[in-house]
């Protein structure tokens, strides 16, 4: 066996190239091995709009209904709380709603429609935990400065009862508004924007 | 001799796998330093618990359902229906638990003997990837129960990818495969938690002890067996593995298997920290529990994500209390590796350290209130700065000259027999004797009689001795 003569050159070319051909080979195989762990088709058709009748909610009252899995509220607020939101600006964080998630006709005052039906998606912007309905005034454990709202127990973040958090707690934006629109004055559809008149 | 059947057989085997070979590398010409002490037990225990978490694991899965409809009654079916199915899941719930504890004690150990310092980083870096991965493992099988904890806690944990920027909502997303935790994500974590993860703990503990083997054992005096090497090329201070500390291991699993057997008969949920109430309610995606904290073991990670009042920044430094401690072996800057030789400033920084980790353990089981917060901000700053402040001050460290061979622990016996011996002195010394006056008149009595009374001085100088002991043995 002779050493000498042999032309390296050409197996560094070889070793290179297969070994790049190897990685783009590996890196399409990656893509659907990833891809098939993204939500199925039928996991993204199930968003489908909820219809909810408000007719017979009492005035304060709160109701859950699930839309896309997700929890969300309806609140019909009293006139006092619609009183206590004008307050509260100077503790709040994003008063305003200008870093958080609604729809444009929802970015107002009381972050609704109507002033006094308020519907949000019911998880915390924080880790996700789902906030408790806490309407009342400096009850004992949440203390003096309570003015009623949604408290998350997981991690201790405090929201308005217009789903605006408070300054110093973990969460980083105010609860989210879904879209939703009007069907008539008894009945509004979750999932569907207002904007958009039935199609 | 003529060799008989069974041993050709037995040689067939050998010339084309050499079992024997690698019984002798690692078990019975394997030297460990004939020092280890309790703290020794807990890499054998780990493996044991290990070998249990499979077992119970493979048994689980034959009547488990991944399914959201199913998977909490498929639970509660194998804990009423299916016979012995209740042992073989108390058994796999506890043996989660065990594992950590175990665990969090092997690297206790590691701590504080110093075996993480050169050459063992790499073993030390192999076991934290173990860490994390048993982490992992424990959280995806959490979920499978299927009931609020899991629901809640999942949803917690995933939403922690949320806080990373720019791509953290596409990466939730592609964690849980729905919008929310829902029956993909289940089925997900269930292949992870029986095939994915596990394979990867077993080849991390390989690595492990391969690289423990290469370099041997570190051991409680932190010096190198090896330095010293009789005429054979044995370490003179090694003693085989096996028999020596197989069967020392013996005594270790049947204790752990005494603590370990009452748990899973007597107390399985272990008051809501093995298994928490809350998790016996099905899965609702509408309504959080009242008060929701992971499981106990998390709970010092959970509680320094509390502690900071903003998402993504609470996010990393939970994500960094585990990422330090990779660290270790370029963090600790002082040459000498056993608590034994080391100064007094590192023994209070470690004091201070396994106090916080346990506060902070404490903390994150308990609801949010102001209180809890500050203090939470207050252990986690020792948490870091023990970590963090670690290249500084243990450079100055004044440490103790060490012992070229391995010191002689003294037995149990032996500490006995010396008390024994000090207990007349100390007797004398703790009381005094004194004189009754005795009030019986009677001729038959008129003898002197003599009574034992505590001498408040004499019990001073000996609380004032312990104490000045106790400070120099943190010196």
């Amino acid at each position: 066996m002779n050493n000498k003569g042999v032309d390296k050159s050409k197996r560094q070319f070889l070793t290179s190239a297969l070994t790049v051909v190897g990685a783009v080979g590996s890196g399409y195989l990656a893509v659907p091995f990833l891809a098939q762990m993204q939500p199925s088709v039928k996991a993204m058709a199930a968003g489908a709009p909820v219809e909810v009748d408000i007719s017979k909610m009492e005035v304060g009252q709160l109701i859950r209904v699930a839309w896309r899995g997700k929890p969300v509220w309806v609140l019909n607020r009293t006139p006092e709380v619609l009183a206590t939101l004008k307050t509260l600006d100077s503790e709040l964080r994003d008063p305003l709603s200008n870093e958080s998630e609604q729809p444009a006709s929802s970015k107002n005052l009381g972050r609704s429609l109507k002033p006094e039906i308020f519907v949000a998606v019911g998880l915390c912007t924080h880790l996700g935990c789902s906030p408790t309905f806490r309407p009342e005034v400096a009850p004992i454990d949440l203390g003096e400065k309570w003015k009623g709202g949604f408290f998350c127990p997981c991690h201790g973040s405090w929201f308005d009862l217009a789903g605006r958090v408070y300054s110093g707690v973990p969460a980083p934006t105010n609860l989210e508004i879904p879209p939703y629109r009007y069907v008539n004055d008894t009945r509004i559809i979750i999932g569907e924007a207002s904007e958009e008149k039935a199609a | 001799m003529k060799p008989t059947r069974l041993t050709e057989c037995g040689n067939w085997v050998l010339e084309r796998f050499p079992v024997t070979k690698f019984w002798n590398d690692h078990m019975a010409h394997y030297y460990a330093p004939k020092n280890f002490n309790f703290w020794y037990f807990f890499g054998s225990l780990a493996l044991l618990v290990l070998v249990n978490q499979i077992i119970t694991g493979i048994l689980l899965t034959m009547n488990y359902k991944p399914d959201a409809k199913l998977a909490f009654d498929s639970v509660e079916y194998i804990m009423r229906d299916v016979p012995w199915g209740w042992l073989v899941r108390y058994m796999h719930s506890t043996g989660a638990s065990a594992f950590f504890i175990v665990i969090y004690l092997h690297m206790f150990r590691a701590l504080i003997y110093g075996s993480f310092k050169h050459p063992r980083e790499l073993i030390w870096i192999f076991g934290m990837l173990l860490f994390v991965a048993l982490m992992a493992e424990a959280f995806m099988g959490y979920l499978l129960p299927w009931g609020q904890m899991s629901f809640w806690g999942a949803q917690v944990i995933i939403s922690l990818f949320s806080a990373i920027p720019v791509i953290g909502d596409d990466l939730s997303l592609w964690i849980r495969g729905d919008y929310v935790i829902a029956d993909a994500t289940l089925n997900r974590f269930f292949a992870f938690h029986v095939i994915a993860v596990p394979l990867v703990l077993v080849m991390l503990v390989f690595m492990h002890l391969v690289a423990l083997h290469e370099v041997g054992s570190n051991n409680p005096d932190g010096i190198e067996i090896k330095a010293s090497k009789d005429p054979w090329g044995h370490p003179v201070d090694g003693i085989p593995f096996h028999p020596y500390y197989t069967v020392k291991d013996l005594v270790g699993v049947g204790v752990f298997l005494l603590f370990f057997a009452t748990v899973i008969f007597y107390m399985p949920e272990m008051g809501g920290y093995f298994l928490e109430h809350a998790n016996f309610i099905p899965a609702d995606p509408m309504k959080t529990p009242e008060h929701i904290a992971p499981v106990w073991y998390f709970t010092p990670f959970y509680s320094i994500l509390r502690a900071i009042p903003d998402k993504f920044a609470g996010v990393i430094a939970m994500g960094g209390s585990i990422v330090v401690l990779f660290l270790m072996p370029w963090l600790d800057r002082c040459p000498v590796k056993s608590i034994r030789y080391r100064g007094g400033i590192f023994k209070k920084a470690l004091f201070l350290f396994v106090i916080s980790f346990l506060a902070l353990g404490y903390l994150g089981t308990q609801p949010v209130t102001p209180l809890a917060t500050t203090m939470a901000r207050l252990f986690t700053t020792i948490y870091f700065g023990f970590f963090l402040l670690m290249p500084i001050y243990t450079r100055w460290e004044k440490t103790k000259p060490l012992p070229k061979r391995l010191t002689r622990t003294h037995s149990l016996e032996e500490q006995l027999h010396a008390l024994e011996e000090q207990l007349p002195a100390l007797i004398e010394e703790i009381t005094e004797l004194k004189a009754v006056d005795t009030e019986i008149g009677h001729l038959a009595f008129k003898s002197t009689f003599f009574s034992r009374r505590p001498n408040p001085q004499g019990m001073a100088h000996v609380i004032s001795r312990l104490v000045k002991k106790l400070k120099g043995s943190l010196d």
